[in-house]
């Protein structure tokens, strides 16, 4: 396993506002499980009622100045994570894991790209994974009016549906819609005993755990937005869909980093997941790899494969992006590779 | 620093994980495996007129036709610097880039 895998998991809690983000944290919290953990969380408006509601493990907390992440205070994170390793390299608190509890109206991209950026930090800290709060009595309004709501749950390793508990509505037409915009996270219903273990530890970086996580991922070719399925033009979400893309044939993967590089620096805006499990020539088991629009973590190398299957799988969530020009693309990227191989 | 090189991870970058390596350590050299990886690149840099060399096994350097260059720390740069040279995005989606790889 590499190093990376050894470095402090970073858990991102995000969620639209009002979408029990902080009574989700707060019930984590009070888990065991969670005794050394530290938390960032992001004061937003005049009043750090986060704050407020979290004063119990105030000993880790480090209030954010300004009011949002993902554009205007990076650097305050990475100050604040910068200060937290300091404090815990001088053994004025231990810590095994951070969460960061973004405000409500986030974009979880740059706390990720602050992760992987940052000279500092990307040395000691990794990403765990991202989870996102979704309302089950308001949610399918956010989603469908919210660019910010939507961007969250299409980045989300983990969806928590949450205020199941005063609705009596059925939250299928909801599940439906986070199936379509994001099929490979799992979902949760906050009322569940939800712990920390199964919200937070398993990642694709945790060696116990990575096989079970790389298993959400071909579970979503089930749920794989079939081209032009499920589209409703009246939604603001029309561009931003999912597919999975499939290949029989093993994958160059000299050839797929020089594609994959290639799409993002030209889209990687539009890609906002991307996670796979590949054939890669000359390797016994798969290679996982997921990135977050420009963001790719280091690939996972995995000892074998978690079925009899073994395409190649890459899950894709776009905005504005044809799956068959993604397709196309990517087919006569690694042909360049089968070309040369029979040429040699 | 250029904001992309930060983003895919400058030094380390993704393309070269540890892993993928050293599972491919026994089949071929890391000097295969970059010359490789430059022959791959110039397949595609072909079509924008550019050309990738490896520099002493440590960095690269892409030229144009008219003879400027530029060192390119690692991978992750390439393509900023690609599109810098050019002045236009060098977009694997575009049909033309796709039929210039088949020739």
């Amino acid at each position: 396993m590499s190093r990376y895998a050894a470095y402090l998991p970073v858990n991102v809690i995000t969620g639209f506002l009002g979408s029990g983000k902080t009574t989700l944290l707060k019930r984590l919290l009070e888990s065991p499980d969670m005794a050394e953990t530290a938390v960032l969380i992001n004061e937003f408006g005049e009043v750090g009622l986060d704050h407020h509601l979290l004063e119990q493990v105030d000993e880790n907390i480090v209030m954010l100045k300004s009011g949002c992440l993902c554009c205007t205070i990076r650097e305050d994170l990475a100050t604040s994570m910068r200060d937290l390793w300091e404090r815990r390299a001088a053994g004025e608190f231990g810590f095994k894991r951070l969460v960061v509890e973004t405000t409500g109206l986030a974009d979880p991209a740059p706390i990720i790209y602050t992760l992987m950026s940052d000279p500092v930090i990307r040395y000691h800290f990794r990403l765990g994974n991202i989870i996102t709060t979704v309302d089950a009595v308001n949610g399918l309004s956010q989603l469908d009016r919210q660019p910010e709501s939507l961007k969250q749950a299409a980045v989300a390793d983990r969806l928590v549906l949450t205020k199941t508990d005063i609705t009596d509505e059925s939250t299928s037409e909801l599940r439906a819609r986070l199936r379509n915009v994001n099929p490979a996270a799992p979902v949760f219903l906050a009322q569940e005993k939800l712990t920390a273990t199964k919200l937070l530890t398993n990642d694709l970086y945790d060696p116990k755990a990575k096989s079970k996580e790389v298993a959400h991922w071909i579970n979503a070719e089930a749920f794989s937005d079939t081209p032009h399925h499920h589209h409703d033009r009246n939604r603001h979400d029309t561009n931003i869909h999912s597919f999975c893309l499939t290949f029989d044939q093993p994958i160059d993967w000299t050839t797929f980093g020089i594609w994959l590089t290639m799409l993002l620096q030209a889209h990687g805006e539009n890609v906002l997941r991307v996670k796979g499990l590949l054939d890669v020539r000359g390797m016994t088991g798969p290679v996982a790899i997921h990135g977050v629009q420009h963001v790719v973590h280091p690939p996972v190398h995995l000892k074998r494969w978690p079925g009899d299957d073994r395409r190649s799988l890459i899950v894709f969530i776009v905005r504005g992006l044809e799956q068959e020009a993604i397709e196309a693309s990517l087919a006569a990227f690694n042909a360049l590779a089968n070309n040369r191989s029979a040429a040699v | 620093m250029c904001g992309l090189c930060g983003i895919l991870g400058a030094g380390e970058h993704w393309t070269d994980s540890d892993n993928a390596l050293k599972q491919r350590a026994g089949a071929e050299t890391r000097r295969r495996e970059r010359a490789h990886q430059v022959a791959l690149t110039n397949r595609v840099l072909k079509h924008f007129g550019l050309e990738l060399s490896d520099w002493h096994g440590s960095s690269f350097v892409l030229s144009n036709r008219t003879g400027a260059s530029e060192v390119i720390d690692h991978f992750a740069a390439l393509w900023p610097a690609a599109e810098k040279m050019i002045k236009r995005p060098c977009d694997p989606l575009d049909p033309k880039v796709l039929e210039a790889l088949g020739t």
